[in-house]
């Protein structure tokens, strides 16, 4: 309940925020010298937070997407020995930091979007295909035995039975990768994508604190919020299947 | 009576290691046969031959006299139903959705399915209006193993395949849901072939017996062969010495040797079983109980009935 009031709480906050920034500027006053703005003003924060948003959102969906493919394939017969081939692929994914894919991808594909959405997407492969993997051969052997027993074919297998009651647990990977995406698309303003690292840099660039805070504390509550959506979404899907969590 | 089931010189290997040797028998329409032995025995693998969850290394299995590899496996499994121990209920299913599994697969109309949902929810004694939207984990035990069977039983199959479908189940329960199941399939009529590791369930259930042993097939019979005239020390030691006589009594009805004549105090049932006639007589120390309809069974009697010779010389 009081989880509930809290959350609530920073919704309207980060709302009035984004809305009237300007309208805070005594909170962040004390974090400025030499009479610096309180507040970043160059772009609106709300549009700096919407195209953060977007190229999170577009990094995740291709992740969870071709992560799902992989785990779906390397969990068939067929495909079974290219699991440990997959492994490797998604865990460099993960393991390469982002900065140097931004600073490899940026001579060929130009400054802007483009490379932040590589380096995200690679960055947030492997917490969504390590869950779905978890997800498609974590079930009870009775149930696939059943399935089989019914007389489903693989695809139905796949498609009713395997893929419904391994979603609480992707949605946990997608949970995953959507915090750190958030996170980690700041520095992609380094390369001149529209993001709220833009503040953040700004901040530094000019040794206004008050920037930086205002860049991270916007980042932050997001990243709250998402994780409880994600979590409430997850929550409801293992409740339908009767599966503790 | 037509054989619905042909095994023929049934065999698996994995990788040279014998898991089913050259097993072959008959199940005859409508009849149950049970498959009894240890773990390890082949049962469970000669059972999922049947419905090629393992495809044979050698062998044939015909149903109504067709081969079963003439259709893809996954035909052939829509036409048998299977139950397994611990039910494999979707989890994410309702019971109505459970139950229509093979239904839907097989495209039946909505209306069809939901009637044939609420007739089978009707035959296991779940009210439909309470059970039809309940979800799996909301059943207790012995509820999922019913709707586990009414599953299998959707698409009003001639042949069943069970294995170990009471295993999860606690004596109490156990026994009403063995009683259920062949009142279940003689009123349908169905074929049944059932995997258990209990002599005892095997005696009760079966019109047939199959005891197997490291893969081979030791003794296929009645129960009353099975236990009068065990083939090989093995099948001996799966009936147990002690239990023999009672299972052997568990297998007649009363009225079948009720006698003229009186007898005091409260008579039994007529269809129940000469072991439950014992109990009877022992616990209330009568030397003679009458049968509901007429007659008495007397403790002579029921000794006579409990030996081997007697029955040898029937």
């Amino acid at each position: 309940m009081i989880g509930r009031v809290l959350l609530g709480a920073a919704v309207l906050f980060l709302l009035a925020f984004l809305l009237t920034p300007t309208s805070f500027a005594w909170l962040f006053q004390p974090f400025t010298r030499n009479n610096a703005p309180a507040i970043y003003t160059q772009t609106p924060l709300w549009s700096l937070t919407l195209s953060h948003l977007a190229l999170v959102g577009m990094a995740v969906v291709a992740s969870t997407v071709i992560a799902l493919v992989l785990a779906v394939l390397v969990t068939r017969p067929a495909g079974r020995e290219f699991l440990p081939l997959a492994r490797t692929v998604t865990a460099v994914g993960q393991t390469f930091p982002p900065v140097a894919v931004l600073a490899l991808a940026v001579p060929i594909m130009g400054f802007g979007a483009g490379p932040t959405l590589v380096a995200l997407f690679l960055y947030g492969l492997l917490p969504v295909f390590e869950n779905a993997l978890a997800g498609l051969t974590g079930q009870p052997p009775q149930v696939a035995e059943a399935a089989r027993g019914m007389g489903l074919t693989p695809r139905q297998r796949l498609t009713q039975v395997d893929l419904p009651l391994a979603l609480p647990v992707i949605l946990g990977g997608m949970r995953l990768t959507a915090v750190i995406s958030l996170g980690t698309a700041t520095i992609g303003s380094t390369v001149a994508a529209k993001t709220l690292g833009e503040v953040i840099i700004a901040g530094l660039l000019s040794s206004n604190t008050a920037f930086v805070l205002q860049g991270g504390m916007v980042v932050g509550i997001i990243a709250v919020l998402l994780h409880e959506g994600f979590q409430t979404l997850e929550r409801m899907a293992a409740a339908r299947t009767g599966l503790n969590r | 009576m037509s054989d619905m089931i042909e095994i023929r010189n049934l065999t698996k290997r994995y990788d040279g290691a014998v898991a089913v040797e050259d097993v072959s028998f008959t199940v005859e329409s409508g009849q149950i046969a049970a498959l009894v032995g240890t773990s390890g025995s082949g049962k469970t693998t000669l059972l999922r031959m049947i419905n090629r969850l393992v495809e044979p290394t050698s062998g044939q299995v015909l149903i109504d006299g067709e081969d079963s590899h003439s259709l893809p496996g996954y035909l052939l499994r829509r036409r048998i139903g299977y139950a397994i121990q611990g039910h494999g209920l979707f989890p994410h299913r309702t019971v109505a959705q459970n139950i229509a599994t093979v239904p839907r697969l097989l495209g039946w109309s909505a209306d069809q399915i939901r009637d044939r949902v609420d007739e089978l929810l009707n035959l296991f004694q779940l009210d439909p209006d309470a059970f039809r939207d309940r979800m799996p984990h909301e059943l207790s035990g012995g509820q999922q193993q019913r709707v586990g069977v009414a599953r299998a039983l959707a698409a009003k199959p001639d042949l069943l395949l069970m294995d170990e479908p009471f295993g999860a189940l606690d004596p109490v329960i156990r026994a009403k849901a063995q009683d259920d199941l062949r009142h279940i399939q003689r009123q349908l009529g169905t074929t049944l072939i059932l995997v258990t590791h209990d002599m005892e369930e095997a005696v009760t259930l079966g019109d047939r017996i199959a005891v197997m042993d490291k893969g081979r097939l030791v003794q296929y019979g009645p129960p009353s062969e099975i236990l009068t005239a065990p083939a090989t020390p093995f099948v001996r030691d799966l009936i147990g010495m002690r239990e023999r006589p009672f299972h052997l009594l568990s297998l007649t009805p009363a009225h079948a040797i009720a006698t003229e004549g009186e007898a005091p105090g409260a008579p039994i049932a007529r269809d129940a079983s000469l072991r439950e006639a014992l109990a009877e007589c022992l616990w209330s120390g009568r030397s003679a109980v009458p049968v509901e309809g007429g007659g008495i069974v007397t403790l002579a009697a029921l000794q006579a009935h409990a030996a081997p010779t007697a029955r040898a010389a029937e």
